[in-house]
């Protein structure tokens, strides 16, 4: 190396790199679009209509908005701990489990008010549970995070399915799905909890599980920037032997980690099964747990970044579905190329355009003080 | 107790045929992450090759061009995968779920766009695949009681790309244990400052791991749509991947033991699908999902020490900085 890179500033590093990479990952599958024999601009065009414009579309964009927002949060807070936590989905589907369990167990019993907190928490530490025994087996007996969370997700799956097949299937029914939760403990739309306020929003599967996530992101930055807890995790993702040395039980932050992070992707549940489907469906995650990886490496695993890309997201997710009308050969799993696309260059490539921007950056901005470079 | 036998037997033939793309995308495995290079990316790679080989045999009419597509296309997304990883030295945990999330869309995407089949590829002509291969004499071994029917039923009558998987394990363990790419590709997972200062190039070793790997899942893929199967379906590797991934943990980082994983993962799907809804004495009624989320749960307690001690190459995952 004979020319040291230069650092790159914070706000090229924190905006100007996270557009830089967006926009290669909408280029290379605007190129592929072209190659289909289809127009990338009129295809992003009805994408932005069909996530903002249309009636209904926000509302849409904001519920998979929601969803996105509680996975990366969980894999932001395993992130600050440094560890990887890619069981998001399984963790989700148990908190839907929680939540199921919760809402059958105490739903017909007590009134919304006191029902509907206790479900919330049902899917919380349902989804906890899944997420802190690979943080126990990492922590306790050196297994490898990434590929127990993986495993996990397999066998949350398994379980649904057994689960959702036999002893919780509705009676009479032939897909495998619950029965329908305790009224007492469904989050309401929030078509009709802003209507009473003189708001008149059309009526989308947008629920109080936003408000839920909304608050999720302040606790999140609360825990990992304002509380003793944070900062172990925060040390413990930095350096673990400094930590160590510092005092810190880092098996035990670990494990505590692990289980507020699947806590996170647990109170997905609280958006797809308390606030829209009403039942515990199989498969209801949908791969929000993965992407909740994107999320997280696009937000910088702080909760305003976070919030930005769920946004992206869901739009994506919603405006993908308009693909489907619009276009013949193009449709709505565009947007699983452009999730991996933005994985890609945002998280695998993002050193690659870092060194070059700085770089030029440095070339315009003279250093202040060159002695302190 | 001869049907018995006979039950097994056909047990042990399923086996074969569900082990085949785990051998395969296991040894892949095992050439990536042997040179220190986390693969979750196995699932991805299979896919492609899947898609590929029944788009291009659909298209031309040959499976041989279809199998050597899908080992390009598995070669393809090893090479964006040892871009992210290995030169811009991204997180290879990272990559490979890009890879896998890329290879779910761009085999949806490109199948609507060439079939308009909701993503399904055309059903190939019997001609078109590989089809079961009759080994000689299997009737005049018919006569002898037992081998014969071991002859017909578990080594004759499979088709070719069975045969290829099983080659695959011994070989791969040659090249890695017997030769002087074997020898360099562990020490790079191990102790590639070593290797560097050998004078060989850690990159280029690592990115002919990688190709080797994806030559290799492309092949299981290529077993999936058009040996196996008659055309691509979404989503058609199911966790294949990930399955050969475990077995790859399971054995430990070895061939013959990761190939003797899939063997066993392979026999408990068999058993199951044979077992479902059957009365077994003591037992009582198998639980299917059990049975099948076995792999999973062996892994898990082989990782948390259960079941002895895995060993992983030394420097996997970490990325090599001169």
């Amino acid at each position: 190396m004979s020319t040291p890179t230069p650092p790159l500033p914070r706000w090229a590093d924190l905006i100007l790199l996270p557009i830089i990479n967006l926009f290669a990952a909408f280029f290379i599958c605007g190129l592929i679009v072209l190659a289909i024999g289809e127009n990338p601009i009129e295809a992003m065009g009805v994408m932005i209509k069909g996530a903002f414009v249309y009636s209904g579309g926000l509302g849409y964009t904001l519920f998979y908005t929601t969803n996105y927002i509680f996975t990366g949060l969980a894999v932001a807070l395993a992130f600050h701990c440094m560890m990887f936590n890619i069981g998001g989905e399984g963790q989700a589907l148990i908190g839907g489990l929680g939540a199921a369990l919760a809402s059958f167990g105490i739903g017909l019993y007590l009134p919304a008010p006191l029902a509907i907190p206790l479900a919330v928490l049902g899917a919380f530490i349902a989804g906890g549970i899944w997420g802190v025994i690979p943080g126990y087996l990492q922590a306790k007996r050196g297994s490898h995070i990434v590929i127990t969370t993986i495993m996990f997700n397999f066998l949350a799956a398994s379980l649904m399915v057994y689960l959702l097949a036999g002893p919780m299937l509705e009676a009479g029914q032939q897909s495998p799905q619950t029965a329908k939760l305790a009224e007492s403990t469904l989050l309401p739309k929030m078509a009709d909890i802003l209507s009473p306020l003189g708001f008149d929003i059309a009526s989308t599967p947008l629920n109080a599980s936003f408000l839920i996530a909304l608050g999720a992101m302040a606790v999140f930055y609360v825990l990992v920037w304002h509380t003793r807890l944070g900062f172990n995790i925060r040390s413990v993702g930095q350096n673990q032997e400094a930590a160590h040395y510092a005092g810190i039980n880092v098996a035990r932050t670990i494990i505590i980690t692990m289980a507020i992070s699947g806590g996170f992707a647990g109170l997905l549940a609280t958006n797809e099964i308390l606030g829209f489907n009403h039942k515990v469906v199989l498969n209801f995650t949908a791969g929000y747990g993965f992407t909740g990886i994107a999320v997280a490496l696009m937000g910088r695993n702080h909760p305003i970044g976070i919030f930005l890309a769920a946004l992206l997201f869901g739009a994506l997710t919603q405006g993908g579905g308009e693909l489907d009308f619009e276009f013949q050969s193009i449709t709505r799993e565009m947007v699983l190329l452009i999730q991996g696309m933005i994985i890609l260059f945002s998280g695998a490539l993002a050193y690659m355009f870092n060194p070059p921007l700085a770089r030029m950056i440095a070339k315009f901005v003279a250093p202040k003080d060159p002695a302190n470079g | 107790m001869a049907d018995f036998l006979y039950q097994l037997l056909l047990s042990f033939d399923a086996t074969l045929r569900i082990a085949t793309p785990l051998m395969l995308c296991a040894m892949a495995g095992i050439f990536s992450e042997r040179s220190g290079i986390v693969d979750i990316s196995l699932e991805g790679k299979l896919l492609s090759g899947a898609f590929v080989a029944a788009a291009v045999a659909a298209v031309t009419g040959s499976a041989w061009l279809g199998l050597g597509c899908a080992m390009l296309a598995g070669i393809f997304m090893s090479l964006i995968h040892g871009f992210a990883c290995i030169t811009h030295k991204g997180d290879q945990v990272v990559s490979g779920v890009a890879i896998n999330i890329l290879a779910s869309g761009l085999t949806i995407v490109l199948g609507i766009a060439l079939f308009k089949r909701g993503g399904q590829t055309p059903s190939l002509p019997r001609d078109d695949r590989f089809t079961p291969i009759e080994w000689w004499g299997v009737d005049m071994m018919d006569s002898v009681p037992v081998i014969g029917t071991i002859y017909r039923q578990l080594i004759s009558g499979h088709n070719m790309l069975v045969y290829v998987a099983l080659l695959a394990v011994p070989l791969t363990a040659f090249i890695l244990y017997r030769s002087r790419f074997g020898l360099r590709l562990r020490a790079v997972g191990e102790v590639p400052e070593a290797v560097d200062s050998a004078g060989i190039s850690v990159t280029w070793l690592r990115y002919r791991a990688l190709i080797v790997g994806g030559a290799l899942c492309g092949i299981a893929g290529a077993y999936l749509s058009i040996a196996q199967g008659g055309n691509f379906v979404r989503e058609m590797s199911a966790g294949k991947g990930y399955i050969a991934l475990a077995a790859v943990i399971f054995g430990n980082w070895k061939p013959l033991s990761a190939f003797m994983a899939c063997l066993m993962f392979g026999f408990l799907e068999a058993a199951t699908t044979r077992l479902e809804g059957v009365d077994l004495p003591l037992i009582g009624e198998v639980p299917t999902q059990l049975m099948l989320a076995m792999p999973y749960v062996l892994t898990v307690l082989l990782l948390a020490g259960f079941i002895g001690k895995p060993r992983p190459p030394a420097a996997i995952g970490k990325p090599y900085h001169k």
